[in-house]
């Protein structure tokens, strides 16, 4: 159990996606303008890591395992994500049109996001069992959630700052990114 | 022969995809530790651009509209894949460093961007051009950072040490945060440069 909650909080805030392994960052600074946008594109990847993690570990485990073909894991795990985030976003306009409205355009950004590709890639590298797959996974979700949420708040605190001309909008963005993760960077040594 | 220039010089300062365009950053950042690494990626990126927007404008006729976008993703895929492969095989210890990210660069916006903005819809040469233009960009992009941040966080360049025992290396452009602090201000230079090159064409138009 320890184990987990370990692997858990280490996915959250020592190894965090965006900010100490700089994964997602075209998400990270595209949506982050307004809080809202974020709040829901930090639930739509957490979401879809999770699901795609899943699919992923099977289609590894006793497909490409089985047939010797890893080396196909990159090609096969991209058309995987791709196809499924596709597919559920099919499902979720046709039957839960509020939830489209709310998640939809994130969903095709998500498609082909690194952060999505990432976290099954490295759950394979690592030999992680299924549990800690998921774990990681969620982990890994909630981490990039809480990222864009501490950025998009800071970001429109920014919009009222005074900031030099050459620096306004994605600079000053980079460096506001650069002071979190400093600070993110005071977790490190927590868990080995 | 002007043209093709003008195709190729556009990726490296006036549309480089890292500073200006801001596509594509996971690995400026993850990988630009130390000038090898740097470069390696941006090599790898070259190519992987370069022959995909081959593929995707010699295909250009045969690709129904409705999939194109999955079979962009698998042709570079396929590319990306064959890098892997060989620098599995021929350097080891570079695959090794660039790890995750080299994988990554199937999930790379700029090379979707270049294949569906410009190779579907140009023929073969310039197609080739563009990419290797824009390749060019990010590989100095790449080169800046990889560069700055040896320089400042280890004193040295391509490992060789060029400041001297006196200088006590700023650790944090290593790390993590160094890397986001100094792209911000690079993106910063770069629209400067972008401004005062505006600024002098538009004068040269005038004295014309």
């Amino acid at each position: 159990m320890n184990d987990y909650l370990l692997l858990f909080i280490g996915a959250v805030v020592v190894n965090n996606f965006v900010l100490t392994r700089f994964l997602g960052l075209c998400i990270f600074f595209g949506v982050s303008k307004s809080l809202n946008a974020s709040v829901g594109m930090g639930m739509a990847v957490t979401a879809v890591i999770f699901i795609s993690s899943t699919f992923a570990y099977g289609v590894y485990n006793f497909i490409l395992v089985p047939l010797h073909v890893t080396f196909l894991t990159t090609i096969v795990f991209v058309l995987l994500i791709a196809s499924f985030v596709q597919l559920l976003e099919m499902v979720i306009r046709k039957y839960v049109p509020a939830l489209y409205k709310m998640w939809g355009i994130y969903l095709l950004l998500i498609a082909t996001n690194c952060v999505v590709l990432a976290v099954p890639l490295i759950n394979i590298e690592s030999n992680f069992s299924f549990g800690k797959s998921l774990v990681n996974a969620l982990g890994s979700g909630v981490g990039f959630a809480l990222a864009i949420t501490l950025m998009a708040s800071l970001r429109e605190k920014l919009r009222l700052a005074d900031v030099p001309k050459p620096l306004e909008g994605l600079g000053i963005a980079f460096i506001v990114a650069g002071f979190l993760s400093l600070s993110f960077f005071g977790f490190s040594g927590m868990i080995k | 022969m002007f043209g093709v220039w003008k195709i190729f010089s556009k990726g490296l300062i006036i549309e480089n995809p890292i500073f200006v365009l801001a596509l594509s950053l996971c690995p400026a950042l993850a990988v630009t530790t130390t000038v090898v690494n740097a470069l390696t990626m941006g090599l790898s990126v070259m190519f992987v651009l370069s022959v995909n927007n081959v593929v995707v404008s010699l295909t250009r006729k045969l690709v129904n509209h409705k999939v194109r976008v999955p079979i962009y993703i698998t042709s570079i895929a396929t590319i990306v894949t064959l890098v892997q492969l060989l620098l599995q095989a021929f350097a080891p210890l570079l695959y090794k460093d660039l790890g995750i990210y080299l994988a990554l660069i199937v999930v790379f916006a700029i090379i979707l961007a270049r294949a569906e903005v410009y190779a579907s819809k140009n023929s073969v040469i310039p197609s080739f051009f563009d990419g290797f233009g824009m390749g060019c960009g990010f590989t100095l992009a790449m080169l800046i950072v990889g560069t700055l941040r040896e320089l400042i966080g280890n004193g040295s360049i391509l490992g060789i040490d060029v400041l001297g025992h006196a200088y006590q290396p700023a650790l944090i452009m290593i790390l993590p945060p160094g890397a986001f602090l100094l792209i911000g201000y690079l993106i910063g230079a770069f629209k400067i440069l972008n401004e005062y090159l505006e600024k002098r064409q538009k004068a040269r138009g005038v004295a014309v």
